[in-house]
């Protein structure tokens, strides 16, 4: 066997069937650790890299695994037929993927070279060289860009957005992989007109974005955040409604020009 | 590329559809008594003729005088009741258990029907007539005492032909559309002059050939007085356009079904004629139309070449007969409306698939078929697709936009597997190419075949219960006497006992079979379905004994998930982990694993100890049958037995189950589900047919679940078992791709009677045509890996506690339940909760 698929990382999670991750139908693996700690946060227990335990249903369940490319894509390999009837395939979640960069690459590696679509959802937040040796086996980029002032980035995630829409520019510039920019909707944080319009032109002056997602804001992590001990700092924010998320919508559309879609 | 154009453009529902769905379920359900007095009075008329002319007098003196009515704005017409989804009884088949629920069947759980006090008086003075007559007295006395036994004891269920007629079947409509019943009279009476009256054949052949045409001369006659009675009423109607739309219905019933169908009108009309009078001759089910929009093609392309024939209009006659479908009803005895529930008829209408050429065959048609289903929302027809390689992604697309509606249908069929599994059954592979389904899952070539599919609920979990119990059930010995599983120290000699009991209970139900069908054959021969299914006319043969070209018996066997995860638990912490023991795995099911005894395991446990302690020589009267009673209660409720029980469920729940996408438990499931298909192909029924094996449940899962003790995968006692080949409610975890992958796994080219595969969705997980086209993948990849057949309930889980709660608000909710579609506030209690449990697959 090839050296690269005996390279270790550390998920915490393999979701088959996902149908709002990339096209058709995917396998999600998820990777443990993450540079960024926004407040909104819906996987709470990606963001540590150590393995943890948290409390689900009332049982303590350990959070974390190390494996190698081998095993993961055995998993993968299970829905094989699938994505080859719905053109779909494996998607790289977080986390961010980013922060384990050898073990990303030879995910994405070992599927292309077995002919299973590559997709990852990052944030772009690593040094270009990493995202650089990535591009080659990445179909399709999905980044998550959150908001266009750096200071309420820092703010709401921990750090500045510098770093990010520097790497946005050169993944769009480079032409090794399709892009398409997904934002999280987060009342009081980026969900005015004005914030999503800033974030549209951005999109706009990329080059080949295919689409501009819109993804609501909900509250499904939050049970996650009491079986972590840790509080949940959105209780208050009431997720968009249908009439505000479409609003948004047109305005990102009116701003971009792009396909503009809500959810994934 | 297919052989035919379409076009997939929607047609808009009229509001006569709205109206006629509304008439029609306007009120509960009415038993008739016509059919009964009408039956009886001619039985008892013909006493000294051959059976097959007495069923065609019979027939006849039904149709020349049951009431007929043209319900309000219809435009094709027949009915057999004067209610709306009314029925008639059919007393020849069997009678006692009305009479003895007459004063519940309009209270009962499951279907309910209203019955007026001179219905019931006149449905009494009818079955005097009956005693000793009916099949299923005759298919009694043909059952050894030890079948008798086991259906008693519950280990399996031919009720379904025990108590009524066959039904299950697809003729050739195509051939009353072509050249109508006077042609097929022609038939038999050119082959009735060939006949040498010194054959040796020559009586049975004559009087066959006889009773067909007296069968045809009384269709003839009965849509005769639906044209005179639309004759009248278009005189009396002052409103024009009705009275228009009357004169045609009367053009229509006067040239057919007597003649060939000259437009596409008078094919919808001809189709319906023999759709109803099938019910009325026989109270079989599953009388499936199959291929409607294949025999119907050539009546809609000639108007619409002709330029006579609107879509739009050819649309609302397909809408009207997709209301009539909801028009039949049945009422069966409760136990059996338990497992058919939700008033269902099981009339399979199929659209899309090949000819016998192998070419694809999808046309307007075919869309217009999902599109009627769209526009009447209603169980019936069980509408099904046919899916293969070469079918066109728009039909598979308009197909899943009806599945979005969550009306539960269509199904859709594999035809990659059914067809190399009916080749392998000994169809011609151009039949296999053509064929359609019958009632749930059953496929099979119409017009050729009596397939006696779903001859029997064979409940798989049954004969492991007796593994543990040395085949004694309730104090009787019901199994095989195999070894005490105390001194198994292998898991071959556990799984052969399992196999031992199989094959002890698979040769008996063989026997109750056989018994029935001998009894229809002797008893209730029916000469007007015969016209229409080759070769009966050449060989001058009833379908009931043996004249169809093809001939299968299907019992269909369920609980594979639950004896799968069973047995593999088994062999895993009893043989492999050394966790527990065989005895103390008895011990916990004994006790239902401390979780409280239902009434009849108290019973059942009671009767046991009761007849060991006999057969050991002790008196055992009242006194001591109470006190054994106590014990067992007692005991079931020690501290001990609850904290052992658990500590066993917690164990169970640690091994992988079924439906997990896990390659060896799978394999192992496989493997069981061979226990039950293998040993049945091996026997032969008395048409000359073999049996084939139906892994599907219908809706029996859940009564029979009911009779079941608690199994060694932690089910517990009394709770449903799996329904068909899925995997056990809650115990797929890994989502629908691995449940699916695993499923497919199974076998389903020898389960040549049809699987089913039930899968749940949340309405979001259908939304946009983007999911759409990831649900159509989902069917293509599940039937790449050669599954054969699946379903959909898209409706959410929050819909359904709600129409619990307020069923007054969802009395228009169909659901699926097994093979087809039932309105969801008509179904037990029981069978909702079911449904609602059933996993559904979310999405991320």
């Amino acid at each position: 066997m090839e050296d690269y698929r005996q390279t270790k990382g550390r998920i915490f999670d393999i979701q088959k069937f996902s149908v709002h991750d990339g096209d058709g139908i995917r396998t999600i693996v998820f990777l443990k650790g993450c540079v960024l700690r926004c407040r909104w946060c819906c996987n709470p227990e990606s963001q540590e890299y150590g393995i943890q335990t948290m409390r689900v249903d009332g049982k303590e369940k350990v959070i974390g695994r190390d494996v190698t490319v081998a095993e993961v894509m055995k998993a993968v390999e299970q829905d094989r037929p699938y994505y080859y009837r719905s053109g779909g395939g494996l998607t790289l979640s977080g986390g961010e993927s980013l922060c384990q960069p050898e073990f990303a690459r030879d995910l994405l590696r070992a599927a292309k070279e077995c002919g299973i679509g590559a997709a990852m959802e990052s944030m772009a937040y690593a040094k270009y060289e990493v995202i650089e040796g990535i591009l080659p086996y990445l179909d399709h980029y999905l980044l998550d860009i959150k908001h266009m002032d750096s200071a309420k980035h820092k703010e709401y995630t921990g750090k500045e957005n510098r770093l990010i829409l520097e790497n946005a520019q050169k993944i769009a510039h480079s032409g090794q992989t399709r892009l398409s920019i997904r934002v999280p909707v987060i009342p009081t944080f980026n969900d005015s007109v004005e914030e999503i319009r800033a974030i549209a032109r951005f999109a706009k002056e990329l080059p080949r974005v295919e689409k501009l997602h819109l993804l609501p804001y909900h509250r499904l992590g939050q049970d996650k955040y009491e079986g972590l001990g840790r509080e949940y700092g959105m209780k208050e924010i009431i997720p968009p409604t249908e009439e505000r998320m479409f609003q948004l919508k047109k305005a990102a559309e009116m701003e971009s020009g792009l396909v503009c879609q809500i959810g994934g | 590329m297919g052989l035919y154009e379409y076009e997939v453009v929607e047609i808009k529902k009229t509001d006569r559809i709205d109206r006629l769905v509304a008439n029609l379920f306007a009120r509960m359900p009415e038993i008739e008594s016509a059919r009964a007095k009408l039956v009886t009075e001619s039985y008892k008329s013909t006493e000294n003729e051959p059976m097959i002319i007495r069923r065609a007098k019979a027939f006849a003196h039904i149709l020349e005088n049951i009431p007929i009515i043209i319900r309000e704005e219809e435009l094709v017409v027949g009915s057999s009741s004067l209610a709306p989804r009314g029925c008639q009884t059919y007393p020849e088949f069997s009678y006692e258990w009305l009479e003895a629920e007459f004063d519940t069947v309009a209270v009962r759980s499951a279907d309910p029907f209203y019955i007026s006090e001179e219905a019931k008086r006149e449905i009494r003075e009818a079955n005097r007539y009956w005693k000793g007559k009916t099949t299923s007295e005759l298919a009694t006395s043909c059952m050894e005492p030890e079948t008798l036994t086991a259906i008693e004891h519950n280990m399996f269920t031919p009720g379904n032909y025990f108590y009524n007629g066959v039904g299950h079947v697809t003729v050739q409509y195509e051939k009353v559309l072509a050249i109508g019943f006077l042609g097929i009279r022609d038939e038999a009476q050119a082959r009735l002059e060939g006949c040498d009256i010194a054959d040796g054949d020559y009586v049975r052949k004559s009087r066959f050939l006889q009773a067909v045409i007296l069968s045809c001369n009384a269709a003839i006659t009965y849509a005769q007085r639906y044209a005179a009675l639309a004759k009248q009423m278009a005189m009396e109607c002052s409103d024009a356009a009705r009275k228009a739309e009357l004169i045609k219905i009367s053009e229509n019933c006067s040239r057919v079904p007597a003649k060939g169908a000259e437009s596409f009108y008078e094919a919808c009309q001809s189709f319906w004629f023999v759709q109803q009078l099938l019910q009325l001759e026989s109270s079989g089910h599953s009388i499936s139309p199959g291929r409607f929009d294949q025999y119907m093609y050539p009546y809609y392309e000639r108007d619409r070449k002709a330029g006579i024939l609107s879509r739009e209009f050819a649309q609302e006659l397909m809408d009207c007969i997709w209301v009539k479908l909801n028009d039949l009803n049945k009422c069966r005895d409760a136990a059996s409306a338990e497992g058919f529930a939700g008033y269902s008829l099981f009339q399979n209408l199929i659209a899309g698939g090949q000819n016998g050429d192998g070419i694809d065959v999808t046309n307007d048609l075919s869309f217009m078929a999902i599109q009627a289903s769209m526009h009447v929302q209603l169980p019936q027809p069980s509408f099904s697709v046919r899916v293969w390689n070469g079918s066109p992604h728009e039909f598979l697309i308009k197909a899943a936009e009806l599945t979005r509606t969550g009306v539960g249908l269509p199904a859709y069929y594999n035809d990659e597997v059914i067809i190399p599994a009916l080749v392998n059954r000994g169809l011609t592979l151009r039949d296999a190419r053509e064929y359609n389904i019958i009632g749930c899952v059953e496929p099979q070539k119409a017009g050729k075949t009596e397939g006696w599919h779903d001859a029997a609920f064979f409940n798989m979990c049954r004969p492991l219960e007796l593994v543990f119990s040395q085949g004694m059930d309730q104090g009787v010995q019901v199994g095989v006497k195999t070894k005490p599983v105390e001194d198994m120290r292998e898991f071959s000699e556990f799984y052969d006992a399992y196999k031992e009991q199989m094959n002890y209970m698979i040769e008996l139900l063989v026997n109750a079979d056989n018994a029935i069908d001998v009894a229809h054959a002797k008893r209730c021969p029916l000469p007007f379905l015969s016209c229409m299914v080759d070769d009966c006319m050449e060989r001058g043969l009833s379908v009931q004994e043996g004249g169809a070209v093809y001939n299968f018996t299907g019992p269909q066997g369920f609980g594979i998930a639950n004896m799968a995860d069973s047995l593999y638990a088994v062999k895993t912490l009893v043989f492999e982990e050394h966790k527990v023991t065989l005895k103390e795995y008895k011990e916990a099911l004994a006790v239902n694993y401390g979780q409280g005894l239902t009434r009849e395991m108290v019973g059942g446990m009671t009767m046991q100890i009761a007849a060991s302690l006999k057969e050991n020589g002790q008196e055992i009267g009242e006194k001591e049958v109470a006190a054994i009673m106590k014990a067992v209660i007692e005991a079931s409720q020690m501290p001990a037995v609850k904290e052992k029980g658990e500590r066993l469920l917690k164990l169970i729940e640690e091994v992988p189950k079924f439906g997990n996408d896990i390659p060896q438990v799978d394999a192992f499931a496989r493997d069981v589900a061979y226990t039950y298909t293998r040993p049945l192909q091996e026997y032969k029924n008395p048409r000359g047919g073999v049996y084939q094996a139906g892994l599907y449940p219908v809706s029996a899962n859940v009564p029979l679940g009911a009779q079941t003790g608690a199994t060694p995968d932690g089910r517990l006692a009394g709770t449903p078992v799996a329904d068909g080949v899925s995997p056990s409610a809650g115990k797929d975890v890994n989502g629908p791709t691995a449940a699916a992958n695993s499923v497919a796994r199974l076998d389903h080219f020898i389960a040549s009677n049809g699987t089913l595969f039930n899968q749940k969705f949340h309405p979001s997980a259908l939304s946009g045509r983007e999911g759409l086209e990831k649900f159509v993948a989902l069917i293509r990849a599940y039937f790449d890996q050669k599954g054969s057949h699946m379903q959909f309930n898209v409706v959410s889980r929050e819909t359904l506690l709600d129409a619990q709660k307020n069923p007054e608000q969802y009395k228009h909710l169909v659901v699926r339940v097994a093979g087809y579609s039932a309105l969801f506030t008509t179904l037990s209690r029981s069978l909702q909760d079911d449904i609602i449990n059933r996993t559904e697959q979310g999405f991320c």
